[in-house]
Formats: structure tokens, sequence, C-alpha cells
């Protein structure tokens, strides 16, 4: 049996650098409201950030869904984007793919992935090329 | 050390909507033009300094819980940046220094990394 989950949902603009990371600011903002820990707080906005950054820059946007459970968050992003084509190599620290023009904007130094998998209990990358990709990660509230 | 002290040391100018976040003492610093450096280094609560400058430094600074934002190098930050400082509850400074003298005043003056 399924254990009850509050759900929600957001749009994330992929042609809107300026909005990249709204939905990590509202579920900021939603956690404290639920009386979260602040360290539990600062992990998922953290690692949720870097998800949707990622799907601005690299996949024309996407989706973000939010499961909060009683003792668990689950963070789910998916896009339509090019897709991963080595997970394990974009798992690595400092391998990026993003052109100069990302980088000018503070981005693109390979670090997002590594950092998603840090702050979060469980990550799961499932991606096909030319399809898109699934971001899920799970988080053990403290 | 508070961001009061810290503006006086940068000579920097002070935007907040809420002058008793000028009290708020901070403990440790990041200094980086690299978002995705800040994310994966810096700790959090720190003051950051950086010569970037677009919304997302701010939002950055947010979710790693940081109060203060230093601007370096003369950046001015836009209405649209002080904004969503101001929305975030983020002290934004802007001073004339560059990074690395921004960073080394307040080395001096006692502000470590963990
Ligand atoms: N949603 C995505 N769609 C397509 N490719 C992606 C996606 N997320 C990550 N990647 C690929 O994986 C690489 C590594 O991602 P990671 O987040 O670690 O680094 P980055 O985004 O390039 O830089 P940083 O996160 O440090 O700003 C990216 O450069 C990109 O090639
Ligand atoms: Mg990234």
């Amino acid at each position: 049996m399924e254990e009850e989950a509050l759900h929600f949902h957001f749009d994330v603009d992929g042609n809107n650098f300026a909005s990249a990371g709204e939905a990590s600011v509202q579920v900021k903002r939603l956690l404290r409201q639920m009386g979260f820990s602040p360290d539990t707080i600062r992990r998922i906005s953290i690692a949720m950030y870097e998800g949707e950054i990622n799907m601005v820059i690299h996949a024309h946007g996407g989706d973000a869904d939010v499961y909060v459970y009683p003792d668990k968050i689950r963070v789910v992003l998916s896009d339509t984007g090019p897709g991963i084509k080595d997970v394990s190599l974009a798992m690595q620290e400092g391998y990026s793919t993003a052109p100069d023009n990302i980088r000018s904007l503070g981005f693109g130094a390979g670090m997002g992935l590594p950092n998603m998998k840090r702050y979060s209990d469980k990550l799961e990358v499932r991606s096909t090329v030319g399809v898109g990709t699934v971001i899920e990660m799970e988080f053990i509230s403290a | 050390m508070t961001i009061r002290e810290i503006a006086q040391i940068l000579g920097a100018s002070v935007h907040t909507a809420e002058e008793e976040l000028l009290d708020k003492d901070i403990e440790t610093a990041f200094g980086s033009d690299m978002m995705s450096d800040v994310l994966a280094f810096a700790d959090e609560g720190s003051v950051l300094l950086s010569g970037l400058l677009n919304p997302q430094v701010i939002r950055t600074a947010h979710m790693l819980d940081m109060p203060c934002i230093v601007f370096v190098r003369g950046k001015k930050a836009t209405p649209e940046i002080l904004a969503l400082a101001e929305e975030s509850r983020i002290v934004v400074l802007e001073t004339p220094i560059r990074l690395y003298s921004a960073c080394g005043r307040l080395y001096t003056a006692g502000l470590d990394s963990r």
C-alpha cells in the first residue's frame, strides 16, 4: 500500500534563464511552512535547484513534481530534452557539456549531478538520448 | 562579524528593506563568480562575494541560506535583482573593491571559512 503524499507540480520554463529556480524557491517555502528542519530543507533546495537549472540549460525546461510524505520527500524532474548519452560520465565531478555562454552565467562546472547525489539519500537518473531525462531524488527528513 | 561591519570594512553601499538584518552575525565567507562552485563548496549561512550579476546569484544564495551578498568590482545590482533579494530577505552590498582584495580585507578582519 502506497503511503499518502502531498503532491506539488511545477512547470519549469526552459526559455527563461532569469526565472530558473522559481520552483525550488516555492518548495523551500512550502517545506518551511510544513515545519521540516532547516537542514533537510537546505539539502532538498540545493539538489532540486541544481536539477531545475540543468533542465533549463540542458533540456529546454520540463516538469518538477514534489511528493511530501510524513518521513520523506521525493523530487521528480522530467524533461523531453536531448537526454544524457553516458550517465556515469555525467555523474563525475567536472564533466560538463555546457557551452561558454552558460559558463558566463555562472554554471557549467560539472558539479550539479555530483552535488545532487551528495545531498539526496537516493538518486536515480533515467535518460534516453533523443527522448529525455527523468531524475528522481529521495530525501529522508530529519 | 555583523553584516553592518562587513559593509564598513568594504566601504560598501547597503540595500535592504529590513534594517535589523544588518545586525545578523556571520561566521564564514565564500568568494566566487561560479554559482556551480558556490553550490558545491560554500558553507550554509556564509556571506557570498561575487562579481557575477544575475538573478541566479540571489537564488543560489537563497538555497544556501546565505543572509548577505557582496557584489564586487563596482557591479551595480539591477532593480530586478534587488527586488528578488528583498523577497528572499538577503542583504545586498556593493563595493568597488575587487574580489581578491575584498576577501582579503574580510579575512584579515577575522572572517574565516570553515
Ligand atoms: N536534464 C538534462 N538533460 C540533458 N543533459 C543533462 C541534463 N542534466 C545534466 N545533463 C548533462 O550532464 C552534464 C553534467 O551535469 P552537471 O549538472 O553535473 O554539470 P553542469 O550542469 O554541466 O554544470 P554545473 O551543474 O556545475 O553548473 C551536463 O553538462 C549535461 O551534459
Ligand atoms: Mg548542472
